[in-house]
């Protein structure tokens, strides 16, 4: 493959600057999509820009009850911070699905995201727990949330010279529960034919407060059914309520047929891993009380 | 195209190299370096064949670039036997018959010996998951998973009787 440069700045501003000077320069996380890419000749970036050297990108902090994702933390890590993994276990879980161990020791979820596969297995949980994403370019920062980045497979709305800095989780209610769960052929290494986030809140009562689904591999890019978390507040989470939910999963779906699975097939997978994934959810955000 | 200087730890050794920007770090260490036992199976981080570990951390050292080794450590299937012993993976390897055209053993004996480093203890489901990312298409992987059992259990035997 043609050599890019190789840049390895130790700041945000500095990856801004090099972004901006080339506009087909590319952020560097775990390499996993970007140097598959590249070797196969899809992609010749003049430049490649590893954001591994700046220290704030990586990691997990605290800011009160915000949870600080850095972009450049590899999902291994995430493993690693207890309080994060009992707060978001689907986000964890979902990003831990990627690829193999040596996959995941080097993937990120900004990368998983800023690839904007419509099968990125990170993002349905990350768009479930309404995750937003920290934006650095040449005009400073901006908050945008996740489902906002990928606008179609392979595109996202990032302009030149923007790169995602980190992954803000918001605050979690105390009955509070989330889940992810994939459909795949094999049971490792392959690609989603369907994935379901789910994250539920309750109240004391057991009353579901808000709800939100994001469906992935089924659409263009990873969507977030309003109405299926609609159908679900408000309730116990009864068949009924179930029912409607899973309805309107399955007509939020508009997938294509591959070998993966067809059209029919992977609507109705959505419906069925839709419900197992609240019941998931549901049944972390009880075993909170 | 510019080179670049990297430093870096490797099997224990400060090494230093050149390489151009867009070089993986595996075609650094079979080319440059000469250490030609990781093998480049595909090229994609499907078949781990090149698993070496990058600070403490198994990775597809074909998606790495080798520019990005600079000031970390670098272990490969080289530095694994401590002169003419074997490691216990690799004995267990030899003992079970585990492999038959030995591309991809390489690969498995690093992840293997990574998994083991951590949890001496694994079930065979650990076990499975833990090589899902290597490839093997010559032994059906089951004498690879026995030998890694057999190879967990011989090191918990010498960590009990040291
Ligand atoms: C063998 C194998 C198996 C895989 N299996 C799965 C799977 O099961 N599920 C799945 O979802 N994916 C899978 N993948 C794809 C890939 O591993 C994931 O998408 C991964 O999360 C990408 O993260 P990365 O850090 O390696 O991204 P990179 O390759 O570093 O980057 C990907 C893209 O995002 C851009 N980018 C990276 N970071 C940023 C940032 N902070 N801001 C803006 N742009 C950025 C890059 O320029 C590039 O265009 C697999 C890949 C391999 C090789």
């Amino acid at each position: 493959m043609p050599s890019p440069a190789f840049h390895a700045p130790d700041t945000v501003e500095g990856v801004v600057a090099l972004l901006s000077g080339d506009p087909t320069a590319r952020p560097l996380g775990g390499g996993t999509d970007l140097i598959v890419q590249m070797r196969s000749g899809r992609i010749a970036p003049g430049a490649v820009v590893d954001l591994k050297r700046i220290a704030a990108l990586s990691g997990v902090r605290r800011e009160g009850d915000v949870f600080v994702i850095g972009a450049a933390t590899r999902c291994t890590a995430l493993k690693d911070n207890a309080d994060l993994c009992a707060a978001w276990p689907g986000v964890v879980e979902a990003a831990n699905l990627i690829g193999s161990v040596q996959v995941r020791n080097r993937a990120t979820m900004a990368g998983n995201l800023c690839n904007a596969s419509p099968a990125a297995d990170s993002v349905p949980a990350l768009v479930a727990a309404g995750a937003t994403c920290v934006v650095a370019g040449p005009a400073g920062t901006r908050e945008v949330a996740v489902q906002d980045i990928p606008v179609s497979p392979g595109k996202t709305s990032l302009a030149s010279g923007e790169f995602v800095v980190e992954f803000r989780l918001p605050a979690r209610g105390a009955r509070a529960g989330d889940a992810y769960l994939r459909s795949i052929p094999r049971t490792e290494m392959d690609i989603a034919v369907v994935g379901v986030g789910a994250n539920l809140d309750l109240d004391a009562e057991g009353t579901c407060t808000a709800a939100r689904i994001a469906l992935g591999a089924v659409a263009p890019t990873v969507v977030l059914v309003e109405a299926a978390g609609a159908a679900l507040v408000g309730t116990k989470l009864d068949d009924g309520a179930l029912s409607a939910m899973v309805e309107a999963v399955t007509a939020a779906c508009a997938p294509i047929d591959d070998k993966r699975g067809t059209v029919a097939y992977r609507k109705a997978m959505a419906g069925v891993l839709a419900k197992r994934t609240v019941q998931i959810a549901a049944e972390r955000a009880g075993a909170k009380a | 195209m510019n080179r670049i200087h990297v430093n870096s730890t490797i099997n224990g050794d400060v090494t230093e190299f050149l390489c151009d920007p867009g070089a993986s770090l595996l075609d650094v260490l079979r080319d440059t370096l000469h250490l030609t036992g990781s093998k480049e199976g595909c090229g994609s981080g499907d078949c781990g064949a090149c698993t070496v570990e990058l600070d403490g951390e198994m990775v597809c050292s074909c998606l790495v670039l080798a520019a990005e080794a600079e000031g970390r450590t670098v272990a490969t299937i080289e530095g694994v036997a401590e002169g003419s012993v074997l490691h216990p993976v690799q004995q267990k390897f030899l003992e079970h018959a585990a492999l038959q055209c030995g591309f991809c053993t390489p690969g498995f004996i690093v992840a293997a010996k990574s998994l083991l480093d951590r949890n001496p203890n694994p079930t065979e489901t650990e076990v499975r998951y833990w090589l899902a990312g290597n490839l093997c298409r010559c032994t059906g992987y089951d004498k690879i998973v026995r030998a890694v059992m057999d190879a967990a259990a011989e090191l918990r035997q010498e960590r009990t009787a040291a």
